[in-house]
This record gives structure tokens, sequence and C-alpha cells, in this order.
């Protein structure tokens, strides 16, 4: 026996949306009304990616754990202990400065591996549904506050242990994850676009990520780098703010202040040109991928 | 536009040759063609720039679908159907022309678009119905039904990746079974699963249309398009070549000139059908060792195909389905027996042949659809070419065939020369 769903009959009269497809030239507008009416795809989609990612893995949640601290301890092993590198202020021992860094780095550095391949790995999507194309690397970046939110259980633990209370600061801490959240994102639409269009972008974000947190201060205290080039590359990276922030309203380590206003404004400027690009390029998305 | 539930005017697809699918390049390539464009001006003045080719996948393209109305899209392959179905469903910007769409649209390219092999039944239904366009509050209202139709409730918490082909699509159909839209785009979707749930599907999609919702539907299956369908539209080579009556249209396609050779190569190994693990090289009609088109009803008919195995150790297994002039599938015949477990194929060009005995055939003309899959572990396919080839089998009335000398019409899918006795049992009292 055959069992058939009930049909509703709809009424064209009521509730009808009237729509127009055509080749939109230049730089096309950036349509965030329709973006908003997708979010239920974007939240499915962040929730596919996070449960797939613990599903897969083995050792499941352990890992968000693992990642950082073990690169916490290698940090304080050999910076800290051989190389000498301290942290700042004499009250935040460097395990816990290392960490309250690399707690927005490995957020940022998942998120840029992640949404870099985000398109190309959703081909069957792009090729076959329509929806705006934003929601990929949107969703991407999102499955990693997951991670987040377990390192940062990890940061509360260590700063127990060492004796670290938070301050009224802590509570501004939100700004600064959109902050980082805005980072990822602007570097991603970037990335996940061009590795659309150029496959060998793939093969380079692993080395981008590894070269950049040598120009992140994760390892090292910023007011430890003489003025110079490198300085000059710190400044302007995006990064250094959020880490910067980061510690600030964690750890009551001085306000990055400068470095803040440089940083969000290099962030404000690669988001807006990401945002057009991933937009001119989304067009040929379906045909390309 | 009150009555018009679609319209398209002027539309327009360009490609540029290459391919759809490989006209991503690498950084590098870019970089040196960037690099040495100003050189070649300089050397070569005033030649063109673009060295690429432009091919119009869809070109003038004038179209009206009324509310209610449900049309069927036929043409042969590479007429640019596919196409039209991707602009129309918004995946692909026209390059010239507009689309005009009245009402809610769902399109339906595949079954199961989305699904994640790692997540189990229920996470599915919720992240694919999701996919096709319902809200949360629609799929949680709609659960139950979903769950119901697909007759998987007992596997609804495992993960897919452990469910059967036919489970699998039977739960993929059932989310977009329950979609509903105004104006529904459907691609050959049926061309999936077995003969149950086809018809299955095609019920669905029946009361769909019944209800006074508008339908487009690509198929190359005849019948289907026939019963489905109200009115049709004729693809060729990128343009409208008829649009009217179903009938008059799949009339008009079958016996128009719309037929594939009996002889197909597919020189380009790259562009050929198929995937990573086999490509289509050749599929050939023969009749005592010589390609025909036209074959006699009286002697065997031999179906070649030589595909590649791109790679080693691959379970690969050949396969042809015949349809007849009316879409309906005559029969299907694969290799099995060199497809079995352990018969691994190594890399190269292989040659398969398919015999189909003498006084078997109706007359009239059969469509081949040529098949390649994996049966063992899973089983996948790696190209499924429709219409591939066409013949023509041609019953002269000569001494020797079933007809034997009967001059009157004879139906039929099949044509079977069977032994016939007769004994004498006996004077009536």
């Amino acid at each position: 026996m055959e069992r058939m769903a009930t049909v509703k009959v709809a009424n064209p009269s009521i509730e009808s949306e009237f729509a127009v497809y055509e080749r939109k030239r230049g730089w096309a507008a950036l349509d965030l009304r329709e973006l908003w009416k997708y979010r239920e795809l974007l939240y499915f989609l962040t929730w596919r990616d996070i449960l797939v990612r613990y599903k897969q893995a083995v050792l499941g949640v352990s890992w968000a754990i693992l990642q950082p601290f073990l690169t916490m301890v290698v940090f304080t092993v050999v910076f800290n202990k051989a190389l000498g590198i301290k942290s700042p202020s004499a009250s935040v021992p460097y395990p816990v400065f290392s960490f309250a860094g690399l707690l927005p780095w490995q957020f940022f550095a998942g998120a840029l591996s992640r949404s870099g391949v985000s398109l190309v790995g959703n081909a069957n999507l792009l090729t076959k549904v329509y929806f705006p194309r934003l929601v990929i690397p949107i969703s991407a970046v999102l499955a990693g506050l997951v991670d987040l939110a377990i390192s940062f259980l990890v940061l509360i633990g260590l700063m127990a242990a060492y004796g670290i209370a938070p301050t009224w600061k802590a509570l501004l801490l939100p700004l600064f994850i959109v902050l980082a959240f805005a980072t990822a994102l602007a570097v991603s639409l970037w990335l996940s676009a061009l590795n659309v269009l150029y496959r060998d972008v793939q093969y380079v974000i692993p080395f981008l990520v590894q070269l950049w947190m040598f120009v992140s201060p994760v390892i090292y205290p910023i007011d430890k780098i003489p003025a110079g080039p490198l300085h000059t590359a710190i400044a302007l990276n995006p990064m250094t703010g959020v880490i910067g922030g980061f510690r600030w309203a964690l750890l009551g380590q001085q306000f990055p202040g400068g470095y803040m206003w440089l940083s969000s404004a290099v962030v404000v400027v690669l988001f807006i040109g990401g945002l057009f690009y991933f937009k001119r390029m989304e067009r040929v998305f379906a045909d390309v991928v | 536009m009150s009555d018009i539930a679609l319209r398209t005017i002027g539309l327009g697809k360009m490609y540029r040759i290459g391919g759809e699918r490989e006209s991503y390049r690498t950084l590098r390539d870019t970089l040196v063609q960037a690099a040495k464009r100003p050189l070649e001006r300089i050397r070569h003045p005033g030649a063109a720039t673009h060295y690429s080719e432009e091919l119009w996948a869809l070109r003038h393209i004038d179209l009206e679908v009324k509310h209610g109305e449900v049309l069927g899209i036929i043409g042969r392959n590479g007429a640019g159907k596919s196409t039209l179905l991707k602009v129309l469903s918004r995946i692909t910007e026209p390059t010239e022309g507009r689309v005009e769409i009245a009402g809610r649209v769902a399109s339906l390219l595949e079954v199961g678009t989305g699904f994640h092999a790692e997540l189990t039944g229920r996470e599915n239904i919720q992240l694919n119905g999701a996919i096709l366009g319902m809200t949360r509050a629609e799929i949680k209202s709609r659960f139950d039904e979903i769950v119901e139709f697909s007759e998987i409730a007992r596997f609804l918490d495992t993960p897919v990746k452990r469910y059967s082909s036919g489970m699998y699509v039977r739960l993929a159909f059932a989310v977009a079974a329950h979609l509903d839209p105004e104006i529904l785009i459907v691609d050959e979707v049926l061309a999936v699963g077995d003969g149950e749930f086809q018809k299955k599907c095609l019920g669905k999609m029946g009361d769909f249309a019944r209800g006074g919702r508008t339908v487009v539907f690509v198929s190359h299956n005849m019948g289907a398009v026939n019963r489905l369908c109200t009115t049709a539209l004729l693809l060729e080579s990128g343009t409208v070549r008829a649009r009217g009556d179903v009938h008059d249209i799949t009339t008009l396609y079958l016996h128009g000139g719309g037929l594939s050779p009996s002889e197909r190569e597919w020189p380009d190994l790259d562009s050929a059908p198929g995937d990573a693990v086999a490509r289509l090289k050749s599929v050939r009609v023969l009749q005592d060792g010589c390609p025909a088109g036209t074959i006699d009803i009286r002697r065997s008919v031999v179906l070649e195909m030589h595909y590649v195995c791109l790679r080693e150790g691959s379970s690969l297994m050949p396969a042809f389905s015949f349809f007849n002039d009316q879409g309906l599938l005559v029969f299907v015949s694969a290799d099995f027996t060199h497809a079995r477990h352990g018969a691994e194929h190594s890399r190269g060009v292989y040659a398969c042949r398919c015999e189909i005995p003498g006084n078997l055939l109706a007359e009239g003309t059969l469509l081949v659809t040529a098949e390649v899959s994996t049966s063992y572990p899973a089983y996948q396919i790696h190209f499924l070419e429709y219409e591939a080839v066409s013949f023509h089998v041609a019953d002269s009335n000569e001494p020797g065939s079933v007809r034997d000398g009967w001059g009157r019409s004879l139906g039929g899918v099949m044509r079977p020369r069977l032994s016939w006795e007769r004994e004498f049992m006996g004077r009536a009292q």
C-alpha cells in the first residue's frame, strides 16, 4: 500500500513572491536582507559542521582541549624556559599569557583552514541548490566558536590554578570575540572565493597560517619587538588587536590602544573588500567549482 | 503577469569552452598569463586577446508557464535541458535575458542534496529540509509524516552511511516530497531507485500537479512526460525547437530526428561521461559484425561498449538498459558475472559486448542507456549515459521471423519467437 502525504493547495494570490533573475553587472549589491532570510540554513550548516567534526574525531571534544593545551606546554618549554621570553607583567605567568593569546589565534587559524576549502567542499550544494553563497564561509567560521568556548573553559581552569582573578574588564570580552570573528570572516571571504577560482590556494593556506602566527604576538609580548619592518607588520596585522584585547580583558594587561584602532581599521577594509569580492565572484561559483 | 508563474525573456547562457567543469585555473597559470599578455600585445598588435571559444548552451529562450501548468522539457543530451533548469533554479546566472518567477519555488535537481554520511537519518532530515528551503518550524511539523513516508523509522538514529541505497533514496525522497512550494522544478530524479520507488515518485508528482501547482519537469522518459505533463518543450542545441501539447511534442521528438545515432564515440577522455574511476569511450550497435542503425529482427544484435578503467582494482560492472519509443523500460542487462567480488580490473581500456538473440525484440526503435558502476562494496554509478545510442528493429516480413508472413499489426514490447506445439486430440463428438 502506498501512503501519500497530504498535499496542501497553495493559493498563489496569498503570500506570493515575485523574483527576477538576471545577470548582475559589475559590483553586485550585497543583499544582506536575503542573507537574513536564509539564517536557518546558516544555523543548520553550522550545526552540521560541528556535529560532523565531533563525530568523526576519535578524541571528540577532548581534542579541542588537548590541542591548545599541548601547544601552550610546548611554547612554555621552548620559548619561556629555554629562550627566556617572559610575560610582560609579573602577576601573569607565561603559560597563562600564551594560552590567552592562543585562544583567539587558534580560532582564527581553524577558521581559515576550514573556510578556505568550504566552497569547494560543498560543491554538490553549490551546483544543486540556490542559497546566498555567503552562508558557506560564514558557517565554517561560526563552527569554530565551539572550540573557542571549550578552550575558554581550559583558560578559566588555568587562571584558577595560578590564582588569577578576572576583573570587570572580562565583561567586555564578547566585544573582542566579535572582533576575532570579523577578522576571521574577513580573511575567509577572500580565501574561500579565491580557492574556487584558483585551486592552489588551498595549499597556500597552511603555509600562510604558519607565517601569520609569527607576526602575531601569540608567543611573545609585542613590546619586546624593536621598531622596524617586523614591528610595522605586527602593528598592521589585524590579529594583534584581537590578541591584545583578549589579554587585556582576561588578564588585565595593558590595553593595546594604538594597535587596537589600527587592527580594527584593517579588519574593516579587509571585511568590506572581502564581501564585495565574494559577491562579485559568487555568480560563477556554480559553473567553475 | 497574474496567471503566469514563470517567464523567461531572451534567456541565454554562455560558457567558455574548456568546459563547465574545468574552467578553474591555478593561480600560477593566471600569473604567467598576466605576465605574457603585454608581451603578446607588443608582438602581435591588434590580435584578439582572448583565446577561449564561446559556447552558447542556451540562447533566445522565451518561455511562459502558467500557474497550474505541468511542463515537460525534453531534448537530446547536450540540448541545454540541465542548463535551463540551473538557470531557472537560480543556481547559475544567465549571461543574457531574464527570468521572472511569481511564487515560492523549490527545485529538486537531485535527491538527497547535502546528505552527510556520518549523520543519522534524523539529522539528515533536518539538514536536507533546511537546504531545500523549509523553515525549522515546517521541518518540525512535517517530521513525523516524513519518517512515515520513508519507512525507515527503525533506523532513524543510525548514520546514513549504514543505510542500503534503497533506504537512502527513500529517505531523501521523503524529505523532498514534503516540500510545499507553488512552483516545483524537477530534474531527472526519477532515474534513480527501483521501479517501485519510481512509481511512488511519479505518483507524488502527479498529486502535486493535480493540486494545482506549477511543475517544470525534465526527463528522458517519454512515458513519464506523457503521463505527467500537459505541455512540453523540445530543446535543440540550446534553443526552443517546439512548444505545445505534450503528445505532439514527444511524438515530434521521437520521430523527428531527435534520436541518437547507432554509433557514438567520446574521443576526449576528460570530457567523456564518467568520473575518476571509469569513463565511457564508445558505444556501438553491431549486426553480423558491422555497425548498423537498422537491424534485421531475425538475427542477433550486439551492443558493444568501450570504457576506460582509471583506478587499479576497481570492480566494474557494465550494463545496458533498453527503452522503447514510448519511454518504457523494456529490459536491463548487466555483466554480473565479471563484476563479482574479487574480479578487479587493472587500469586500461575494456571492450564489453552483450548479445541479444534474434527474434526476441519487437519492431520499432530502441534507445540504449549505457552504464558502468561498481557493485562492490557499495553500489556507485560512474556514468549513466541516457540514449547513448539507438537503433531500429525492422521486421521485413520474410520467412524465419515471428511474423512469418503475418501482415497485420502485432502489439507488445517484446516479440520472442516461441515454440508452439499442436496435436490432434480426436474428432469432436
